[in-house]
């Protein structure tokens, strides 16, 4: 714990011009930034802002081209995490960097320095992490953890260091709407004590109802500072985007048949830490968009590679693609039943990184006419390639540029493009915008919805609520390998979702005939 | 039954086992740290060939082992260098340690075959090795028998109990990590390959001062390949490498006391054992992906780029 | 820029070569000539390095097939051994035979041993998840086993003064050579068409592709419904059928018996002309040439200046290791560490490639 000191008023941490820049392009320009002690303080930008490597620069990952730092006063150098620990500073990472088959204190022994051994820190990590209410058993192993949970061993580990500086990078995407509210309580309670928070996200509301200060990145340079609670959400919106922020157009649903039914659907996961799924039942018909909302570490990944045909399940039934019973079916025979998926991970799944655009065209176009007797035929697969780079505004040097080569917006759009003009009937989509720059995520989302006046049967899994409130007919949760009854969207709210997201709802068996009234 | 056979059939499985054991000891450490080295046959190669040469030069085994260790470690230098430093593919480097050591080690020892060293002398214990049954049994080995047997030991100790074990242990599970808490994964992984190189220089070596003392080329034939599948095989735990090991020694000395336990069965064929005795038992371990998902280290065999 | 590494490798093996030869007390410009200009001096060398490359052809192709689709066959020379031991039998169980059915059912017959023998690893991996490196390279040491055990038992010549090998192959059963005084056999042409055939299924067909993709990105495959254990068992039967064809054709070229060994290790060496010729069936080609060249300048340094033939083994394994090398230089292009406090550039770009990662 920290001693505040009161009249202070030297910054705790000041960055004075500091850029840096990567091969293709520049992450931070420029970049000013000054954190009072005790100040919960702001980044806000939308993806690919630069506000990652802003945090790897302070954390001692990354050292900048250009620019100084000053820590209490004084300038430093970062040339290393332990460098940044030495400092006082501590870093939660948005992706952990936890250790999944050792225990809590063995993960927690070997981030701090010194050589502590794992047993005689369990006493401490109990006291710590109770005192500010987040909980954990030292001798859990981390893999049998739940992300929420996981993020608290993070935060402990750096709240042992007694920090001067806290940083977190988008805390909020793994937890529920509740445990958001704990998670804030017990940075305020920090911060109370004279320990400084960087807060790093996207989520407006999040920032208003917690931070003091902000500072808006947009393409790596600083477009203002703002006291949140002062501006409203469309004045920050309009400095982390630099206009307004454009709406989808969701008119009203016409639903058909039913093109995808899971029925009692349950999977035994074949990952030693994942989660299985139980008596699943969902329909969705031709002309809806169903959102599945959840945070990752539920059964996503289950689900999504049950549905793409990756994993078969043998129960018969239990899932039904255009009527057909495809459990046994790979994900090739049921293509050519008409079914598109768009996976979570772009590179190395969605896409061959080192292969051509064209040539990524033909990874799931194989069966649109683009082999004959076994053979290519380039043509065809170049025509459609660009076909899709033209009608989705994909950015890049043609159909022959390298798939890797594309920023992350582009490239998604490439592969929702391919997706989509292979006409499926029923599309299946997963974290649509993750990393994805705000133009990028409202062409994906308007083209998902255009599908969807189309008559396409569409499922969208995203941990971005706000996504799912804004283009989905119906929502269902998925919480610990179960999934709720799928409602209308105008009909619940997020504090619903929210309670639904820790697994409190009754799991109506066989209820969903989908004709919840009207939508 | 005539039993005859029986302790001279126990006592040199130790003698086969122990090669392996050290062997595969250095690729564990190596493979806990995440770096995949399928060199090891070329590494064995040239450790035994440069401790007999060093053995014939100075007349002391000693000396010989050690020079095995230093010369293996060089060869895993080169391989560490490639596949750390400057990243290339684990598999293929591996394999081209092997040509390597296999072509460098011939070329080295072309002067030497046929000749012959003092073997490492077999140790007696005042008292116990004069024991009917359990002395020839037990205690009448070379040094080097007893000291595979430690070294199975000391590495489990150190990778369970201490820190540095731990940090070994985390760097193969996930360098990014690591890394991101500040520790020198590259510098880590080097130690963990030159370890290796060094264990298996000693087990080339042991094969050629002890086992059978004289140079033939590509006397190894495989031992290193079956030392990387006794690592998988005993789910990259120490003394399931023991384990391992024994079994192996036994099998592999079958073709040899084939004859006096009254087996009718062509020599060759009794050779094939211990090749085909590996493929039964990587088949047995690896049809539970499960087993082999919560053993083995997870970055095994990736390369870790650091950022900028 | 295909090209750049296995060039750069070769230079740098020159270099190390003649540092090699210095210390081996010879001169490093004449050893160079005597090991890689004398041999192809004569119509007959230029003849042996093609006998030597076809086998190496052979394998190469097959093996650089799986090695783009992630399947790593390292069994091939056991491969050969057993296509050798099917070829022989068959020859050896018709020793009276003239007429013309002989040499293409020998052919077959090594094949389909190749293949049998490499249909173990892929039934072992796609079965039970078994490490396909090390299930092939222990049925080496089975195959060689199994081969010396023949020709010191069941097909060993009766009239061979106790010698471990066969009988030697009637005419009928040896591979017509191509050249009047050359050594090689028709072996060669089959190992072009096998490059030919590579050449066109890589480029042209869907299964090509599958395989590729395969081999760059696992999980894309599976995303794409490529069946994973289809391409394992394609990359293995054909390479292991070729290998048995390499086989056969050492058998029934070059040898014209069985005997304890048939290969000097052809199928690992095949290895390494694999990834010399940057897994593309024409390179493998060339790289299969320059393989060969090694093998043959290694005898011709022994006759000539009395330089031990164990020096080829040793070219071969640095020969990978620089093109291991020189491959990162041209692919990822070494870069030194940025100086801090260069002026930063005011150009912005929104997008950052995706190696950036989100920010």
């Amino acid at each position: 714990m920290i001693e505040p000191t009161p009249g202070r008023s030297a910054p705790r941490l000041q960055l004075l011009r500091i850029s840096k820049a990567y091969p293709s392009v520049v992450a931070n320009a420029d970049v000013d930034l000054t954190v009072m002690p005790g100040e919960i303080h702001a980044v806000l930008g939308e993806n690919g802002a630069g506000k990652s490597t802003l945090m790897k620069i302070i954390y001692g990952v990354t050292r900048p081209d250009y620019g100084q730092i000053l820590w209490e006063g004084r300038q430093v150098e970062i040339p290393s995490p332990s460098a940044a620990r030495q400092l006082g500073i501590g870093m939660v990472f948005q992706h952990f960097s936890l250790f999944e088959t050792l225990t809590v204190a063995e993960n927690i022994a070997l981030a701090l320095d010194g050589s502590a051994a794992p047993a005689a820190l369990a006493p401490r990590i109990r006291s710590v992490s109770a005192a500010y209410g987040l909980p954990v058993d030292p001798d859990r192993l981390v893999h049998s953890m739940s992300v929420g949970e996981r993020q608290r061993v993070e935060i402990v580990r750096c709240l042992l260091q007694s920090p001067r500086l806290l940083i977190m990078d988008e805390p909020t995407s793994v937890l529920t709407p509740q445990a958001v509210l704990t998670l804030f309580d017990s940075l305020r309670r920090l911060a109370a004590e004279g320990c400084s928070i960087l807060y790093i996200s996207h989520k407006l509301d999040e920032i208003q109802s917690l931070c003091d200060r902000a500072t808006v990145l947009r393409a790596g340079r600083v477009t203002g500072t703002a006291n949140p609670r002062e501006e409203s959400a469309r004045s920050l919106a309009e400095m982390m985007i630099g206009r307004e922020l454009p709406a989808c157009r969701l008119g009203p649903c016409q639903a058909g048949a039913a093109r995808l039914e899971l029925k009692g659907l349950s999977v035994a996961t074949a990952d030693p830490f994942g989660t299985d799924l139980k008596d699943l039942h969902l329909q969705v018909r031709a002309g809806e968009i169903v959102g599945i909302a959840g945070i990752s570490g539920n059964g996503q990944q289950e689900l999504l590679r049950v549905l793409s045909g990756e994993t078969r399940t043998d129960a018969p039934g239990s899932l039904q693609l255009m009527g057909q019973d495809v459990g046994r079916w790979g994900p090739a025979a049921r293509r050519t039943l008409g079914l598109g998926f768009v996976p979570e991970e772009r590179l190395g799944r969605g896409a061959v990184p080192d292969l051509s655009l064209a040539d990524n065209a033909l990874l799931t176009g194989y069966g649109a006419g683009m082999v004959a007797r076994g053979l290519i035929r380039f043509n065809r697969v170049r025509d459609f390639a660009r076909q899709v780079i033209r009608r989705f505004e994909v950015k890049c040097g043609g159909e022959h540029s390298v798939a890797g080569s594309l920023s992350g917006g582009n490239l998604q759009k490439f592969i929702v493009g391919r997706e989509t003009l292979l006409q499926p009937q029923v599309l299946v989509v997963a974290q649509p915008t993750w990393g994805v720059d705000i133009g990028a995520s409202m062409l994906i989302r308007q083209a998902l919805i255009d599908l969807r006046d189309q008559a396409v049967a569409v499922l969208v899994l995203s941990e971005e609520l706000d996504e799912l409130f804004m283009i989905s007919d119906r929502l269902a949760v998925l919480a610990g390998g179960r999934l709720s009854p799928a409602v209308a969207t105008r009909t619940t709210n997020i504090d619903q979702i929210g309670i639904w997201m820790s697994g409190n709802f009754e799991p109506a068996p066989g209820a969903d005939t989908g004709a919840l009234a009207q939508v | 039954m005539n039993l005859e056979w029986l302790i001279p059939f126990l006592a040199s499985t130790a003698g086969a086992a122990t090669p392996l054991i050290f062997a595969s000891l250095g690729e564990l450490v190596a493979e806990k740290s995440g770096v995949l080295n399928l060199g090891v046959e070329g590494m064995m190669l040239v450790g035994a060939v440069a401790g007999f040469a060093v053995t014939m030069a100075t007349g002391h085994v000693g000396i010989g082992l050690i020079a095995a260790m230093v010369a293996a470690m060089g060869s895993s230098l080169i391989f560490a260098f490639l596949v750390l430093t400057l990243q290339t593919n684990q598999v293929a480097t591996g394999l081209a340690l092997t040509l390597f050591g296999v072509g460098l080690s011939a070329f080295a020892g072309r002067d030497l075959i046929g000749r012959t060293v003092e073997p490492l002398p077999h140790l007696t214990v005042p008292g116990l090795s004069g024991l009917p049954f359990l002395g020839p049994l037990l205690f009448q080995f070379d040094l080097m028998v007893y000291l595979a047997i430690a070294a199975v030991l000391a590495v489990g100790w150190v990778l369970a109990r201490t820190r540095l074990g731990l940090i070994l242990r985390a760097v193969g599970e996930s360098p990014h990590s690591a890394h991101a808490i500040g520790y020198p994964v590259i510098r880590l992984r080097y130690g963990a390959v030159l370890f290796g190189g060094a264990l298996a220089g000693l087990a080339g070596a042991y094969l050629c001062l002890a086992l059978t003392p004289m140079w033939v080329e590509g006397m190894t034939a495989g031992r290193g390949w079956i030392a990387v599948a006794q690592v998988v095989f005993a789910t990259w735990k120490p003394r399931g490498i023991l384990l391992g090991a024994y079994l192996f020694g036994g099998v592999n000395v079958l073709q040899f006391h084939g004859q006096g336990m009254g087996i009718a069965i062509p020599a060759e064929f009794l050779s094939m054992l211990p090749y085909l005795a590996t493929i039964l038992v990587l088949v047995l371990i690896s049809r539970n992906p499960r087993t082999i998902l919560l053993n083995k280290p997870m970055s095994l065999g990736q390369n870790y780029r650091p950022d900028a | 820029m295909m090209l750049a590494s296995p060039l750069i490798a070769a230079m740098a093996m020159l270099i190390t070569g003649s540092m090699l030869f210095l210390f081996l007390g010879q001169e490093p410009v004449h050893a160079f000539h005597v090991y890689f200009i004398k041999p192809l001096g004569t119509a007959y060398g230029v003849g042996e390095l093609l006998l030597k490359a076809t086998p190496l052809i052979l394998c190469g192709v097959g093996l650089a097939l799986g090695f783009r689709a992630n399947v790593q066959n390292i069994g091939a020379d056991g491969q050969l051994t057993m296509g050798a031991i099917g070829g022989a039998s068959v020859a050896l169980a018709f020793p009276d035979v003239q007429s013309g059915w002989l040499l293409p059912l020998m052919l077959l017959a090594g094949a389909l041993a190749g293949m049998a023998w490499a249909a173990i690893p892929a039934l072992l991996r796609t079965r039970f998840h078994t490490n396909e490196i090390l299930v092939s390279l222990m049925l080496v040491y089975v195959a060689y086993l199994f081969l010396s055990y023949l020709v010191h038992g069941p097909l060993r010549d009766p009239e061979g003064f106790n010698f471990p090998q066969s009988k030697m192959f009637q005419d009928a059963a040896l591979l017509p050579l191509l050249h009047e005084g050359l050594r090689t056999n028709v072996a060669f042409i089959l190992s072009l068409f096998a490059v030919a055939g590579a050449w066109f299924f890589c480029r042209r067909s869907f299964a090509g592709f599958r395989m590729q993709v395969s081999g760059m990105a696992p999980a894309a495959a599976a995303y794409a419904g490529f069946s994973e254990a289809r391409n394992v068992w394609l990359a293995f039967l054909v390479s292991g059928a070729l290998a048995g064809l390499a086989g056969v054709g050492e058998v029934a070229g070059p040898i014209g018996q069985l005997q304890p060994s048939v290969s000097p290790g052809y199928g690992f060496t095949a290895i390494i002309v694999a990834y010399v010729g940057r897994l593309h069936p024409i390179g493998v080609l060339l790289a299969a040439l320059l393989m060969s060249l090694l093998y043959i300048g290694g005898e011709s340094v022994q006759m000539e200046l009395q330089l031990p033939t164990a020096i080829t083994g040793v070219f071969q394994g640095l020969l990978l290791f620089y093109l291991l090398a020189a491959d990162l230089f041209i692919h990822y292009r070494f870069k030194p560490r940025r100086r801090i406090g260069a002026q930063p550039t005011p150009s912005v770009d929104a997008n950052l490639p995706q190696e950036t990662a989100a920010s």
